[in-house]
């Protein structure tokens, strides 16, 4: 076994246009005119000069104008906590779909501009979601409905005032009829929300809460229900699993809660003193995100997951996985079990299956391997789903009945993710009163009758029980941007029956909290006092309220662990109905995924997260069919061993589009080719074919996958059989990253000066290979072993760095490759969406990207040993090839080592870039942040989501520490020197050093595996000097052979797979370099 | 024993020398100390804002429930004073709390107070206000001798040129016809090159200066006199522009700093006022235009939901590209703010002071020094002790100082990111 490690086809197979893209920095040609006449031209000579006179004419006239009269106007009274260009922090929580996650938001003058993880969580102390760092964009969208109104044909119409549309509620719910009114919302784990709900309901006697969630959990839930008696989901701890099994959950990208589970999952792959790492099998039919980072990854046709399940079951109860054919899966699976079985009590297993026959067995498995109360913790239940497929089922059975009466929905959107969407939207129509209280003008609100928008959680007042005992709340940030209101005071006005209280100063409650808790009040009132009232009578005083505002948080301790009682009886009818179960034998099956940018859908409209590409597929903007290489090889006609071929497909965005039917609906998307996928298996992303009602950003982009969902036996399944599989001719444009910034691979292709990577018992057996090459270089290159200062034609002295010397260092054993870094660098650094058009011709503006190379055998694509993640930022190298070439000193050294790049220098020959060996500069080829331009002129030029993000109210997103590039200059990462240059500040503001505590990279905050460390080399507590001294066999730099000095190091990946699989080839290597040193020493 | 006693003498007068020192230095201090953290609210003999503060300590009778009150006045309410009590609900306007000051400090400013001289009749007419000093410009007179000279070297060349004509005309060479100047190739070609010379030099001059405004110094919509407030009345520039001790922006003070003071104060009595132009400008007036805008009637309680922004015309302008820190100046760098803004207790209308161009910055950066921490002092800021390198330098005097640049203060993302 020999393997290969690669980012696209073209590089795995060194094919000629590969090759030649790797020696461009750019992909397009400059747009030269040759031959003919010079006249000819379409900008001749004379045109030139026509430009040049006008411009001197015009800048001389610019020039004699006089300078504007600024206004400088200070507040009438001041508020005492708010001082103009100094940034307040409150505690928040995001809230969507279910999931929590407390966050503490950053205001600059009165407005949000970045969201970071609140470390006085316990569920998960730092890092969040890209959706939840792009969430503040949200709030700033031009999609949302911005008054109360009626819908008429699809449009809202305002209704004047809130207390009209009150009254107009109040008259519609008096003619009921005594009909029911059914509440219908996502998870909602808000304790005072779903009290105020009951009371709500209560007055309306047959009326009830029902939640619907995009992404049912029903099953398991279900199954739990069975197996424990507990209808809920319990707690789950990857960090004390030293063994993991994940049955297609994709527990690190969309899984319940993934940002936790990163948190603990991350603990167990930094590699121990004692060079121990958790491993991790994943059993699944597409190549996930979590399956991506598996140590040891088998693949198995989505219907087939019942008999991988119950092989597992039964390699763990026999040692032997019987009723799998396939002989490799069958070894992985007893390997698997032998593993789990050692690891007793410390060893978890987690199916992402929504068929309660199949989580009845997991809990069963996990019970034989000690789970139960050690890695899986009934103390403390996860709250973030709580739908059960039958609840909506059996509303949308009355809502044709006619049996409603009113139908409110809350943050909620079944008219595009149910699974038969059509019999919802028949019953909407029959119900008499359909008030939605969703943010924008989706699916399902275009269809209601009225629609009182609901604020954005960063508008809002609110709670959230994230685990039983967890709980994170919700503060105001801002006031109402529109004239908006929470539901919850909807439904306390309509509950009451009096009139409105609209914009009244809420009660001394606010203005007498204690700085640090919001004094911003909303416009509602009578949830506040609600909450307040709630609390006061939890918590006992107005202080504990006021603090546990301040800190957001109230945790229960962590520590407590409980088993349930597990019901072994149950299994055996789970058993002979997964043994029942037919494997299906059609050619393909499809199997619908989240991504881990777009999840559900319900944030589709955020164009960071559009814009943000997928872990995996590296595409942006879209989604499609993945499949694998040996399927598409043989349905396609696409081999990608063959040169010609893969150029064809891969340097083309232009992808062959095929057109399939699954239970009579039909998709047409394009086609992506991702190697590790089980041949039979097709699979669709859910969350795109949005309404673009809901915001340019979804205009046009992908389709919608929940059509292929079904309901089997009341839960709803994402795979099923596909009945027509067809080519067509036509070709359509997907925009992805991965080929674009390609850089050089000399040696032997194998990209070993770039990514590092082994199994563990490689390592074991050779710690210092990974040094090897470092070792090569000082021997050959210096004469004392000082590579740094001797291997260089540059003066030492110009490598000191006297004070502070700032380094990076990534360990790719933890990262994931979730991309909430990128996001969170987006929301940082002012960084522009470019849109499709402009990231398929490689025109993407992200200052980080994260490199994803595939390791798979030589000869077979699918057969994928491993994924590593590089995230690829500038280096900030001290001996840096860009600051040479840059004929204007754009771009030159600091003296703490930052690679700077001043833009207002800067006049866009892109020499730097070209120069780049990391290719992390990005050049702006348009105005897309509109820096520079008039409203509107920009019309045409930049694309129609572009346009958008410079929409005044979008602009409010801006971080007005950062400048807003304009049009031809080059920028790239900055090490976030805004946040550097604040944290020196406050460290001499206090009389004292500078400490780890004041250093907050946006990357670094926004990454749960805590695989980004940064600080001061210089000192020598700092925790990157710690990392990097504890480190020194795995700690390399790229490209360390062309002596750039990279400020940022990376720590090889390990894939801890069998305890005796070593690398022959590194044996091999060993053997040569000890000859070697044998006969020198001589 | 000679010796011994001399060595005695030596002590006792040393000591002597510093305990004088030190009472001077606390009498200053006190007076220093008033102004920075009292004056904004209290006069001695009058009362402003707050009462006047003569005789306080004979007020109070206790000195250190005095001492209390002015670090924080609630908690000397706490212990239950009646006398606290009285006065914490005499006035509408809380006092500010001065946790910061010693109780060495405090008895600075109170001897200060009770043995302040009494209030004096105001001065004359300041000897300042003349008229402004003429600046030495040899310009004019450089030109003229330029021009004497070119002139005197055209009229020579002539003269030369007719001589070698007459020569040439005597050795019987046909000579080139005279030509007019403006026919001469070679003087057009000499004053091409010298206008095209001056375009570029003026074109590239007024770019480099495009944007900037040395000297501006526009009509605000209130008189506002920084040197009544700042210069006369010694008013702490940190009481109102309190955003230059805490962020990037100093800030202008909100209408109700102005009102905390101008509740009391409704007339102005001070010499008077004039603008640049000389116009005479009355000062109660200026109040009354202040009151205006807040909404505010004297003698009434004020409400401040009522105020209306005033609108300043904003004077210091950096471009968008630069980023300057002012809480880094002033606090980190204890930079004064008549370094960068002139002299503005002497400013009876804001004048922009330097050019605000990037080599003014980069200029103070290389010469400004910066302040290690000195362990046997306790002055400096200990966050420099990171350059391990220069402090040695020092020490072994291969280094005489340490400036802004020398740490890096000249680097383009010091100021540009």
């Amino acid at each position: 076994m020999s393997n290969k490690i690669w980012q696209s086809f073209g590089e795995r197979n060194q094919t000629a246009k590969h090759q030649a893209d790797a020696q461009n920095e750019f992909k397009e040609d400059l747009p030269f005119e040759t031959g003919g006449s010079l006249l000819d031209a379409k900008t001749p000579r004379r045109d030139f000069l026509k430009y040049l006179g006008f411009s001197t004419a015009a800048a001389a006239l610019a020039a004699s104008c006089d300078t504007p009269v600024k206004k400088a106007i200070p507040f009438v009274n001041k508020p005492e906590i708010i001082t103009p260009g100094v940034a307040e922090y409150y505690a928040t929580t995001y809230i969507q779909d279910g999931d929590v996650q407390s966050l503490v938001a950053r205001v600059r003058d009165g407005r949000p501009i970045k969201l970071d993880a609140n470390e006085e969580s316990a569920i998960h102390r730092c890092g969040s979601s890209a959706r939840a760092q792009a969430a503040v964009l949200d709030l700033y969208d031009t999609a949302r409905i911005k008054f109360p109104g009626s819908i008429v044909e699809g449009e809202v119409k305002e209704i004047s005032s809130l207390q009209a549309f009150d009254k107009k509620i109040a008259d519609e719910l008096a003619a009921l009829g005594g009909k029911p009114v059914a509440i219908l919302t996502s998870t909602l784990t808000s304790p005072t929300s779903l009290k105020l709900i009951q009371e709500f309901t209560a007055k309306f006697p047959g009326s009830y809460h029902v939640m619907h969630d995009a992404v049912s959990y029903s099953g398991q839930i279900l199954a739990n229900e069975i197996s424990y008696g507990r209808k809920a989901l319990p707690s789950y701890h990857f960090n004390k699993a030293k063994v993991i099994v994940s049955l297609s959950a994709d527990f690190l990208g969309t899984w319940l809660s993934p940002t936790e589970f990163s948190f603990q999952y991350a603990e167990g792959r930094k590699l121990s003193d004692k060079n121990e790492m958790s491993r991790h099998y994943q059993f699944e039919s597409i190549l996930s995100m979590t399956g991506s980072n598996a140590d040891l990854r088998y693949t198995h046709r989505p219907s087939e997951a019942g008999k991988v399940a119950l092989a597992l079951y039964n390699a763990v109860a026999t040692g032997s996985a019987t009723g799998v054919a396939d002989a490799k899966l069958k070894a992985g699976l007893e390997a698997a079990a032998k593993d789990l079985k050692a690891a007793q009590g410390a060893a978890l297993v987690v199916s992402g299956s929504n068929d309660v026959n199949i989580q009845v067995v997991v809990n069963a498995i996990n019970e034989a391997i000690g789970a139960n109360g050690t890695t899986i913790n009934w103390a403390y239940t996860s709250n973030f789903r709580q739908a059960i497929d039958s609840q909506i089922d059996k509303l949308v059975e009355g809502m044709n009945a006619g049996a409603i009466g009113a139908l409110f929905i809350v943050d909620s959107n079944p008219a595009y993710t149910y699974h038969n969407a059509e019999k919802f939207k028949a019953g909407l129509a029959k119900t008499k009163l359909t008030i939605s209280f969703n943010t924008r003008l989706d699916e399902t609100t275009e269809l209601c009758k009225y629609v009182i928008p609901d604020n954005h959680f960063l508008e809002s007042w609110g709670d959230a029980e994230a685990k039983s005992g967890f709980y994170s709340f919700i503060q105001p940030t801002i006031h109402p941007l529109f004239k908006t209101r929470q539901w919850q005071d909807s439904l306390l006005i309509w509950g009451s029956g009096k009139a409105a209280v609209v914009a009244t100063a809420v009660s001394d409650s606010t203005s007498t909290t204690t700085s640090g808790v919001a004094t911003v009040v909303s416009n509602g009132g009578d949830y506040v006092n609600y909450l307040k009232a709630y609390w006061l009578q939890r918590l006992g005083s107005n202080e504990a309220w006021d603090n546990a505002l301040r800190s957001g948080v109230i945790n229960a301790d962590a520590n407590i662990f409980a088993a349930a009682t597990h019901n072994a009886g149950a299994v055996t009818g789970a058993i002979s109905a997964l043994q029942a179960s037919k494997v299906s034998t059609s050619d393909f099956e499809v199997f619908v995924y989240e991504k881990v940018g777009i999840g559900s859908g319900s944030q589709a409209s955020n164009p960071w997260l559009q814009e943000m590409p997928d872990p995996i597929s590296k595409a942006t903007w879209d989604n499609y069919f993945i499949i694998s290489a040996a399927a598409a090889k043989e349905q396609l006609g696409i081999d990608i061993t063959n040169n010609g071929q893969v150029d064809a497909y891969e340097a083309d965005t232009m992808k062959p589009v095929i057109k399939v039917t699954v239970n009579g609906k039909e998709l047409e998307l394009p086609v992506l080719i991702i190697p590790g996928i089980q041949k039979n298996t097709l699979g669709v992303a859910l969350g795109y074919g949005r309404s673009k009602k809901v915001g340019v950003a979804v205009d046009g982009v992908g389709k919608n996958a929940y059509v292929f969902q079904s309901s089997k036996n009341g839960a709803v399944t994402n795979f099923a059989d596909v009945s027509k599989f067809e080519k067509t001719s036509i070709r359509y444009e997907v925009a992805q990253t991965q080929t674009h910034m390609t850089y050089t691979d000399s040696l032997n292709y194998k990209r070993v000066e770039v990514v590092k990577e082994t199994t563990l018992a490689t390592y074991k057996k050779h710690p210092e290979m990974f040094v090897w090459a470092h070792q090569d270089l000082q021997h050959h290159y210096t004469k004392t072993g000082d590579f740094r200062n001797e291997g260089s034609l540059y003066d030492p002295k110009l490598n000191d760095r006297p004070g502070i010397h700032w380094g990076m260092s990534v360990d790719l054993n933890s990262c994931n490759g979730c991309g909430a870094c990128v996001v969170a660098c987006n929301a940082e650094n002012n960084i522009p969406v470019v849109g499709k058009r402009e990231v398929a011709r490689g025109h993407d503006m992200h200052w980080l990207r994260i490199d994803r190379y595939f390791v798979t055998d030589d000869k077979n694509p699918d057969d994928v040993n491993g994924v590593v993640y590089m995230p690829m930022m500038c280096q900030h190298c001290d001996n840096a090839p860009c600051e040479n070439v840059c004929p204007v000193a754009a771009t030159n050294h600091s003296s703490e080592g930052l690679n700077q790049m001043t833009y207002n220098r800067c006049i866009g020959t892109r020499y730097c870039a070209n120069n780049c060996p990391y290719k992390v500069r990005r050049f702006n080829w348009a105005d897309y942040t509109g820096a520079d331009s008039f409203k509107d002129n920009q019309k045409g030029s930049i694309s129609d989501v572009t346009m958008e993000m410079n929409d005044d109210l979008t602009r409010m997103v801006l971080n007005p520490d950062v400048t807003v590039r304009s049009r031809g200059v080059i920028e790239k990462c900055s090490f976030c020197v805004q946040r550097l240059q604040d944290a020196k500040l406050t460290a001499k503001k206090e009389n004292r050093p500078l400490e780890d505590k004041d250093l907050h990279m946006a990357c670094g905050s926004a990454c749960a595996s805590g695989c980004i460390v940064f600080g001061n080399v210089n000192d020598k507590n700092s925790k990157i000097s710690k990392v990097r001294r504890e480190n020194p066999n795995r700690l390399y730099y790229s490209l360390d052979m062309i002596h750039v000095l990279p400020n940022v190091n990376y720590l090889a990946k390990l894939r801890n797979t069998s305890d005796n699989d070593v690398d022959p080839a590194i044996d091999a290597e060993k053997a040569m370099r000890d000859k070697l040193h044998a006969a020198t020493a001589h | 024993m000679n010796k011994r006693y001399s060595s005695k003498n030596l002590l006792i007068t040393l000591l002597t020398l510093v305990i004088c020192a030190f009472t001077q230095v606390h009498a200053q201090d006190g007076k220093a100390l008033f102004n920075a953290n009292c004056a904004s609210c209290h006069k001695i003999d009058d009362d402003l804002t707050g009462p006047a503060l003569r005789g306080m300590r004979e007020r109070w009778g206790d000195d250190k429930l005095l001492h209390l009150w002015i670090k924080n006045w609630s908690a000397a309410v706490a212990t239950g004073s009646e006398y606290a009590k009285k006065m914490s609900e005499s006035r509408p306007a809380v006092m500010n709390t001065f946790g910061s000051l010693t109780d060495e400090q405090i008895s600075a400013i109170i001897d200060y107070v009770e043995t302040a001289p009494a209030k004096k009749a105001p001065e004359a007419g300041g000897s300042n206000a003349g008229a402004p000093v003429e600046k030495d410009d040899n310009n004019l007179l450089f030109a003229i001798i330029t021009l004497t000279m070119a002139v005197l070297a055209i009229v020579m060349l002539t003269v030369n040129g007719s001589l070698r004509r007459l020569q040439e005309a005597k050795d019987g060479v046909p000579s080139k016809p005279i030509l007019a100047i403006y026919k001469n190739k070679t003087y057009i070609g000499i004053f091409a090159v010298l206008c095209l010379v001056l375009f570029g030099f003026f074109l590239s001059k007024g770019a480099v200066d495009l944007g900037r405004q040395k000297g501006y110094m526009p009509e605000q919509p209130i008189f506002y006199s920084h040197k009544v407030h700042a210069g006369i009345n010694q008013i702490n520039c940190l009481y109102c522009h309190g955003g230059a001790e805490e962020g990037k922006h100093a800030n202008i003070p909100s209408v109700n700093i102005c009102m905390n003071c101008h509740m009391a104060i409704n007339e102005y009595k001070g010499e008077q006022l004039y603008t640049a132009e000389g116009k005479e400008v009355n000062g109660t007036a200026e109040i009354q235009k202040l009151y205006a805008a807040a909404g505010f009637t004297h003698g009434q309680a004020w409400d401040p939901s009522k105020a209306k922004p005033i609108e300043w015309v904003k004077i210091h302008s950096l471009p968008d590209h630069v980023y300057f820190n002012h809480s880094q100046h002033v606090v980190a760098g204890k930079v004064q703010c008549q370094t960068c803004h002139g002299e503005i207790q002497k400013m009876d209308e804001v004048e922009q002071f330097a050019d605000l161009s990037m080599g003014w910055c980069v200029n103070c950066h290389r010469t400004t020094k910066v302040q290690f921490y000195d362990s046997a002092t306790g002055a400096g800021n200990k966050f420099y002790s990171i350059y391990e390198k220069f402090h040695e330098d020092l020490k072994s005097g291969k280094l005489d100082s340490v400036t802004v640049e020398t740490i890096g203060g000249t680097d383009c993302q010091k100021c540009h990111y």
